[in-house]
């Protein structure tokens, strides 16, 4: 498995073995239809582009095989690597805030000492039902600050809060956007992570005469670290692959957001507006390449802890 | 492609997979538990307050757009974005909405349904069936076929919409419903949920007990299988529902006659208006419509909340 | 039509080259090579044969067109899909394109994208059918932008003699006079926004389209082409005209960053905020729909002169109807674009708001002593008829302008946003342009 174990694995423990180990081909019988699918609408494209990341095709001259010219390009490509690390910044930021926030509310929620929990539950949670073309035309609404929110604020109090939409502050606008749409999404990840713990093992604490702050250190954290550690993983994938809130966004502030803001816009912008698709498609497979190894680090790593 | 289930949404969709799973090596989950320490704890005011700040935080917005859909375009380009203007035309918003342009949107709407009915339930059906085979079959290459899904997974979809949508139109698909559908039926953590889902929740010794009692494999599926995953289905197919009705990139790329949008491509074709000569100017129905295509998803969630809360938790029909 | 310039989804036009340059070699006699003529005779028949026409274009007065086209002709069946427009609609023709499938039968295409669509094969040469006596019906700018030689790779549907739209309510309020000059524009600038720090001259936030054109008016030519022998240059003395008049709207904070099209963008034009907008000829139509509770407080004038009593004027936006290479029914599709944008069509889409290429229109008096009610009565047409007439004709696009203009914002844009000079930026989007023009195979200067 490159990124992930069998989720018993990722639990930390090992699996238990089926009685009798049915090694056959009836398992294909299920998963079959699934593969079938899933090669034709996620392989093919991927071998698709990898022989096409094969050759540079030219407006005037047409298509000629250069083996990996548009692999050593990249790699030398600065608007490459300048989105690589914004996007870095955003998920070094964004996702320990997200992520935070949501299970911050979680351990709340399961604490049983808030008023009106179910609500909260279900209001914090709203947010992921809307799509991102909506979220984020909602937002860039809000943003403007002539009409938007924040320019209602503005006059309000008479101030001058800064321009969400300047380039210095749009990375972290798309962060609110994002953190916006998914946090009540984590937060109930976990706490339904947090919902099935045992109870035997707060009983063992109470026996130890553990506090609040104990038990969840102690108990509720590392129960849910396979939680904890999928819910990173996948934002880490989410992160390397910022597109949807830039692309939406960037009528409204097209200076900030260049056509190379995030690598995923920026294979985008290569393929799209400048027909470059063999280039792009290059692109592309080096940023896969580097998420999974990412992804399987943090796998690694967060597994090693837990085990 | 990235698009169909956007990859932050899809990690937490996985990681509630983990949390359904996770409980293995506890004993058995019969209900949710009440109290996990004995004795009440008790309220605290402050705990909620601050809880509550998040609240307004995810709310605000959302009071942003229903305050939105009661304006007119003259009030909206008027009136201050939080609060009411002088007149009140949610329901002559909501009536243009349904009726402009010959009732599209109602058509994007049953559209919409359409793919979430044919794409969000095949994607549950091809997860069920896959995560059933992990879990209880070995079978040569099943190691593999994991690890190639989140590879696949990582590679960026947007540049590969090209190459798929040539595969798709040499293969005639593109234009019609399918170019939508069939994306849709792969739901990578879909799958995986149902993984772990199937891993805890059938004994296999009841497997046993099927196959002994001489049922073939596809009636020991859906006569022992099937019921007792019943709970993680309601959990994928809530999930996919979401991927597919907020799905936008992929249909814009397939799809050019308007009469098989989907509803977010349709608001998205309104907006534009905005942006063509001569055109018709409607944000105040690009604002209804999307309050519109929102509601029946959030919807969704209130009513399937209890069934959907409790399969998390009550995975186990065992003992 | 979108006039928003620089946007994400830019076309993916020059796929097709692939595509098409088999097709191109193969067996394409029958059209591409433009011996074989259809006479008016053959045309006839296949109307009366009837059959059916894919028209993809979001022009909206299409509609009613389309709809009395068939009429004329029962047996034709018009199909108009009209969602989606710019990049959006670019995308989506050239994928079909490069599938080979799916490609409509006609098309519309913005002026600045014909080229492109030109040299890759991807459009018909509509000569053998006519087209290359009607020439003298149109304006020169349009016919400019969809013939080469002998050519013919479309009809202009509409055009967009540039004018100066302003708030009159506030340039009386504040007695600022309306300026004739870019200099004087410069002063209005300030003195409004002197007497209220809200109101700006206008709103720009960096927008390819704009540029072009004020440059095009200016008497800068930045683009040289030849077939595919391209020259790019920024830094004639009139583009200095331009620069040095836009350095001082940027560094005095004198236009808004608001980039248009967008809400922000309708409500300033609504509320007195954004006192003027230089824009095409077909403006009036949106003005109408976006800008209602503005009604009365707009006038049109000519566009402000580089020069004082220079009378030049520029084209922005405007687009045509033309025949994709893999288009069925090439017959019928050209009746309809015929029909459209030359005959009883155009009389249709001006009673609904268009503005026409077509000169018999732009001097006809009906058309002349429309009074626009959003105007305040003013007769609006007098003043963008005028402009079209002033339109310099030797302008051309790069052929590959749309990708030209998605990175505008990347490059020229940066001069709106930080200490970069708006010469520097357009060095740089010249440079990024040179970069690309050699990559994709041109030869570039």
């Amino acid at each position: 498995m490159t990124t992930l174990q069998a989720p018993a694995a990722v639990e930390g423990r090992p699996a238990r073995p089926p009685k009798r180990d049915r090694r056959s081909w009836t398992g294909w019988g299920f998963i079959g239809p699934f593969v079938a699918v899933f090669a034709l609408v996620f392989l093919a494209p991927i071998v698709y582009s990898i022989y096409l990341s094969l050759f540079r095709d030219q407006l005037i001259g047409g298509t000629t095989f250069v083996g990996l010219d548009n692999y050593t390009q990249a790699l030398k490509d600065e608007r490459f690597w300048d989105s690589l690390a914004r996007v870095s910044l955003f998920l070094a930021i964004q996702v320990p805030i997200m992520l935070g926030i949501a299970l911050l509310i979680a351990l709340a929620l399961d604490s049983g000492r808030l008023y009106g929990k179910d609500f909260f539950r279900i209001a914090i949670f709203l947010p992921y039902a809307v799509p991102a073309v909506v979220a984020t035309l909602m937002w860039g609404f809000m943003y403007g600050t002539k009409y938007g929110l924040v320019g209602d604020i503005n006059s309000a109090f008479d101030v001058t809060l800064p321009d969400p939409l300047s380039s210095d502050l749009v990375l972290a606008s798309i962060g609110n956007i994002v953190t916006w749409e998914f946090i009540g999404y984590n937060m109930l990840i976990f706490y339904s992570a947090l919902r099935v713990i045992p109870n035997s093992l707060y009983e063992a604490a109470e026996i130890d005469g553990a506090g609040q702050f104990r038990v969840i250190t102690a108990i509720k954290l590392p129960a849910i670290r396979g939680a904890l550690v999928i819910a990173t993983i996948f934002s880490i994938i989410g992160s390397f692959q910022l597109f949807n809130e830039p692309a939406i966004l960037r009528p409204l502030a097209r200076n900030a957001i260049t056509t190379d803001f995030t690598p995923n816009f920026y294979t985008y912008s290569l393929s799209f507006n400048g027909q470059q698709h063999n280039y792009s498609a290059a692109v592309a497979i080096i940023m896969g390449l580097i998420t999974m190894v990412i992804a399987y680090v943090v796998q690694l790593r967060g597994m090693r802890k837990g085990a | 492609m990235s698009s169909t289930s956007s990859p932050v949404t899809t990690a937490s969709q996985s990681a509630s997979a983990q949390a359904t799973g996770g409980s293995k090596g506890a004993p058995r989950l019969r209900t949710p538990r009440k109290t996990h320490v004995p004795g009440r704890p008790k309220r605290s005011v402050l705990l909620t307050v601050l809880t509550g700040l998040i609240l307004v935080y995810t709310v605000v917005p959302l009071l942003w757009l229903v305050i939105s859909a009661t304006k007119s375009q003259e009030g909206l380009a008027n009136s201050s974005g939080l609060w009411f203007s002088s007149d009140f035309a949610l329901w002559d918003n909501i009536s243009e909405t349904f009726s402009y342009n010959d009732g599209i949107f109602v058509r994007w709407l049953l559209n919409t349904l359409l793919y979430v009915v044919l794409g969000a339930g095949g994607a549950t059906l091809l997860a069920i069936l896959g995560g059933y085979a992990l879990a209880k079959f070995t079978f040569p290459g099943k190691r593999a076929v994991f690890a190639v899904v989140i590879g696949a997974v990582a590679v960026p979809g947007t540049a590969l919409a090209v190459p798929t949508f040539l595969m798709f139109s040499k293969m005639g698909l593109t234009d019609t419903p399918w170019a939508v559908i069939i994306p849709s039926l792969v739901s990578p953590f879909g799958l995986y949920l149902m993984w772990v889902f199937a891993t805890e929740a059938i004994p296999t010794e009841l497997m046993e007990a099927a196959r002994i009692d001489g049922a073939g494999e596809i009636r020991t599926f859906f006569q022992v299988a099937l019921p007792l995953l019943a709970p993680g289905t309601v959990t994928v197919l809530l999930f996919t529902t979401v991927a597919t009705w907020n799905n936008y990139f992929l249909p814009l790329i397939m799809l050019k006659d308007p009469d098989w949008y989907p509803l977010t491509l349709g608001l998205d074709a309104w907006n534009n208006q905005a942006q063509t000569i001569g055109g018709d100017v409607i944000f105040n129905l690009v604002i209804t419509g999307s309050l519109l295509t929102i509601i029946p998803l959030i919807a969704a969630f209130l009513l399937l909340q209890r069934f959907w809360q409790s399969g998390l938790a009550a995975g186990s029909v065992k003992e | 039509m979108r006039r928003t310039t620089s946007r994400l989804l830019r076309g993916i036009a020059l796929l097709s080259a692939l595509a098409m340059g088999a097709t191109a070699c193969g067996g394409s006699d029958d059209d591409s090579s433009g011996q074989k003529d259809v006479s008016a005779g053959d045309i006839q028949a296949a109307l009366e044969k009837g059959g059916s026409v894919t028209v993809w274009a979001w022009e909206p007065t299409l509609k009613t067109v389309a709809a009395d086209f068939q009429k004329k002709y029962p047996k034709v069946k018009i199909n108009l899909v009209g969602e989606r427009s710019g990049d959006k609609h670019y995308t989506a023709l050239s994928n079909a394109i490069s599938a080979e499938k799916g490609v409509p039968d006609v098309a519309q295409v913005e002026y600045f994208a014909m080229s492109q669509y030109a040299l890759t094969k991807g459009l018909s040469d509509v000569a053998p059918f006519g087209a290359d006596k009607l020439k003298a019906k149109y304006t020169p700018g349009p016919w400019n932008a969809v013939s080469e030689d002998k050519a013919v790779y479309g009809l202009p549907m509409d055009s967009g003699p540039m004018a100066l739209f302003y708030n009159k309510k506030v340039f009386d309020k504040y007695k600022v006079a309306v300026p004739t000059t870019w200099d004087e524009y410069v002063d209005a600038a300030r003195k409004l926004h002197k007497a209220d720090p809200k109101v700006f001259i206008a709103a720009d936030a960096g927008d390819a389209g704009l540029t072009t054109s004020l440059l095009w008016q200016a008497g800068s030519r930045p683009y040289k082409v030849d077939g595919t022998k391209v020259k790019i240059d920024f830094a004639d003395a009139n583009a200095k005209k331009y620069t040095d008049t836009w350095q001082k709207l940027i560094d005095e904070k004198l236009v808004a960053p608001i980039n248009g099209w967008t809400d922000d963008w309708y409500k300033g034009l609504g509320d007195g905020t954004l006192a003027t907008l230089p824009s095409g000829a077909w403006m009036p139509a949106n003005f109408e729909t976006g800008v209602k509770n503005a009604s009365g407080d707009w006038r049109a004038a000519p566009m402000p002169a580089w020069t004082k009593g220079d009378k030049a004027s520029t084209e922005n936006g405007g687009s045509a109807l033309t025949l994709p290479a893999l288009g069925k029914n090439k017959e019928l599709a050209y009746a309809f674009v015929e029909y459209a944008n030359s005959g009883d069509g155009v009389a249709t889409r001006i009673k609904e708001g268009a503005f026409p290429a077509t000169t018999a229109e732009l001097q006809d008096n009906a058309f002349l002593n429309k009074e626009f009610e959003y105007f305040g009565g003013q007769k609006a047409n007098e003043i963008f008829a005028e402009s079209a007439a002033n339109v310099a004709s030797d302008w051309s696009y790069l052929p590959f302008q749309q990708y030209a203009n998605s990175i505008f914002n990347d490059t020229v844009g940066k001069a709106y946003i930080s200490n970069t000079k708006l010469s520097a930026g357009l060095k740089s989007w010249q440079d990024a342009s040179i970069k690309y023009g050699k990559e994709q195979g041109f030869t570039v200067e």
